[in-house]
């Protein structure tokens, strides 16, 4: 399907070379990813200009406004202790990008560094490093983050610590079972024939051939880690109060108020949901689309 | 007019450690390209010649191979006593080598102009420009058209013998002395292999670089090359000029691969003449018999043969055999 891209722009006309006319084909081309990377910029423009958009405090209590219905001021309601909704999930938005992107890339590059390694190398290292990848495998993802980050104690840093570590063993997996193919093949011995060492096969050749799978894991892992760090704060190991992080925010609401006012639970679940919902669908269509052999 | 060597290769020995025992892939083989020549290994699958080539580039999977025996001049120097990184200066710069499979020989994710490109600055100290500029130099002189567009494509969007033809630039980007083309038109069509014969040579010829060609392709030699070495079981058993080798082979192997290739005269006569197979199958590496390894396949065989290795011979001028019974035969 993909592989008609090319050709398809040649048969239009289209100067492919302009990267805004490969962008709006690409959006034709995959309107579900495109629908994802929507989701994903107007969480990220919501976090980035979150003081901009928002006019109340997401942090300041305001008593005689409790449990507002959503409406009027408060567009998504406010909480038991009067604080505006909309701009705790606004704010949330902030912490919520900061640890699932910070998470994502730290489990990656030491998953990749790993990986690499391991793979390339072989042998004894390789036999080591992959029991210790058992080992953290062994366990779920949410357990992990929930000794180390008890461990650690509840802080950004450490929640993005304990996030990125379970994530290791997947990223690590699967760029070392990729470098152990492509090290038998022809166009690395030819790479050696030009007289290139080790290391810079490893970086020039072998890890541009697993971009494509690391990327589509990676959108993945995003989604995830959006879920542990929910997951974390909502069982208060994660980002420390007042922070308002969505997590947070269900935990603290679910249990008695659900029934009560329901927008307490509905407005933080709904951004939880649609976040991972649009990484998902953006992981998707990477995939399909930076596959290199599908290039047009 | 004997041109001077360029790479003397004396008593190559290399052999693989595996589970079914000691593997004796190349063993003692000895042979001299000059400069400015093109030099022809031949023989059938598994007679050593790749594991020859790599054991001249050094890159002999280790393990389970080694290089046990031997040296390897290059211009009088010896490639297999000096250091990795020596050596990793040597290839691509001083000798280069095309494969078999152009298809996979090329990194995908990365342009051809860019994998070219890399080559030269691997060996030259030049800029990211001047190396692009050296990369579509390159193209346009293995005569690939379009060269600046072609070289911003990846390697999917070009068909095989554009791929091979792109291979050769890389291997000649450094202008190396050495060019070793392992069975370089095996798995093209065979209007292509033509193609890419004739720009082998005449690149050769441009450039004054040394060919030592592997194949199994008897035409292929003739066509190409000066001088031919026949291998067979990891040894070298004939080696002649081209004119030498086809008009007079001494070995019973070598008689047995000219009788193997179809001859167009004899396929227009009146009597379709049936092709002459050599019998039997080549010895196990792993499992040679004691004496000549080809003795079994052999219609002039006898005692002596399965008693004793042949020694290489000069029984001609330049016309080296390793038979008990050359001299008889021819």
């Amino acid at each position: 399907m993909a592989e008609t891209y090319g050709r398809e722009l040649r048969r239009a006309g289209a100067d492919a070379n302009s990267p805004l006319r490969r962008l709006l084909l690409l959006l034709r081309r995959y309107p579900l990813g495109a629908a994802g990377a929507f989701i994903l910029t107007v969480f990220v423009l919501a976090a980035i200009f979150a003081d901009a958009i928002t006019w109340l405090d997401p942090l300041r209590t305001n008593a005689p406004e409790k449990l507002m219905v959503p409406g009027g001021k408060h567009w998504f309601g406010s909480d038991v202790m009067g604080r505006d909704i909309y701009s705790r999930i606004v704010f949330g938005a902030r912490i919520s990008l900061a640890v699932s992107l910070g998470a994502t890339t730290l489990g990656s590059v030491l998953g990749v560094a790993v990986g690499l390694a391991s793979g390339y190398l072989g042998g004894t290292f390789d036999l080591c490093v992959q029991r210790v990848m058992d080992i953290l495998q062994a366990l779920p993802l949410l357990v992990l983050a929930l000794v180390t980050a008890a461990a650690l104690g509840p802080s950004l840093t450490n929640t993005v610590i304990a996030i990125a570590i379970p994530m290791i063993p997947a990223s690590a997996r699967v760029i070392r079972s990729n470098t152990l193919a492509l090290r038998e093949a022809a166009f690395i011995e030819a790479a050696q024939v030009q007289g290139m060492s080790e290391w810079r096969i490893a970086i020039r050749h072998i890890l541009p051939n697993t971009v494509a799978p690391l990327i589509v894991l990676a959108t993945a892992q995003l989604g995830s880690a959006i879920l542990t760090e929910a997951s974390l704060s909502f069982l208060g190991l994660g980002i420390p109060e007042p922070a308002p992080s969505w997590g947070r925010m269900l935990s603290e609401s679910a249990a008695e108020y659900m029934r009560t006012a329901p927008w307490l639970v509905i407005f933080p679940g709904a951004a939880i949901s649609l976040m991972v919902f649009g990484t998902n669908l953006l992981g998707d269509a990477l995939r399909d689309i930076l596959d290199p052999r599908q290039r047009g | 007019m004997i041109a001077d060597p360029i790479l003397e290769v004396t008593g190559l020995r290399t052999v693989f450690f595996t589970s079914a025992g000691l593997v004796r892939a190349v063993e003692d083989v000895s042979f001299t390209l000059r400069r400015g020549e093109v030099l022809a290994v031949v023989g059938e699958s598994g007679c050593g010649k790749s594991i020859t080539a790599l054991s001249l580039m050094r890159l002999v999977p280790s393990p389970p191979g080694r290089i046990v025996a031997g040296s390897v001049r290059l211009e009088g120097r010896d490639l297999l006593a000096i250091s990795e990184p020596e050596m990793r200066a040597v290839r691509g710069n001083l000798m280069s080598m095309i494969f078999q499979e152009p298809m996979t020989s090329l990194n995908p994710v990365l342009t051809i102009g860019e994998q070219i490109a890399e080559a030269v600055r691997l060996h030259r100290d030049v800029t990211k420009a001047q190396a692009w500029e050296r990369a579509v130099e390159m193209l346009r002189r293995v005569r690939i058209p379009e060269p600046a567009q072609r070289a911003k494509e990846y390697p999917h969007q070009l068909s095989g013998g554009m791929r091979q033809r792109a291979m050769i630039a890389i291997a000649l980007a450094c202008d190396p002395k050495v060019l070793i083309a392992d069975e370089p038109t095996t798995a093209l069509d065979v209007t292509i292999q033509a193609q890419i014969l004739d720009l082998v040579l005449q690149l050769q010829q441009e450039s004054g670089t040394s060919v030592l060609l592997i194949t199994h392709d008897l035409g292929v030699v003739a066509e190409t090359a000066q001088r031919v070495v026949v291998m067979y079981a990891g040894r070298k058993i004939e080696e002649a000029s081209v004119e030498d080798l086809f008009e007079r082979p001494m070995h019973p192997y070598t008689h047995g691969l000219m009788r193997s290739i179809p001859h167009l005269a004899a396929l227009s006569g009146a009597v379709a003449e049936r092709l002459q197979e050599i019998p039997g199958m080549v010895p196990a590496l792993s499992n040679l018999p004691s004496g000549c390894a080809f003795a079994a396949r052999c219609g002039h065989a006898d005692a002596a043969c399965t008693a004793g290795v042949p020694p290489l011979v000069e029984r001609r001028p330049d016309h080296f055999v390793a038979c008990w019974h050359a001299g008889a035969l021819s």
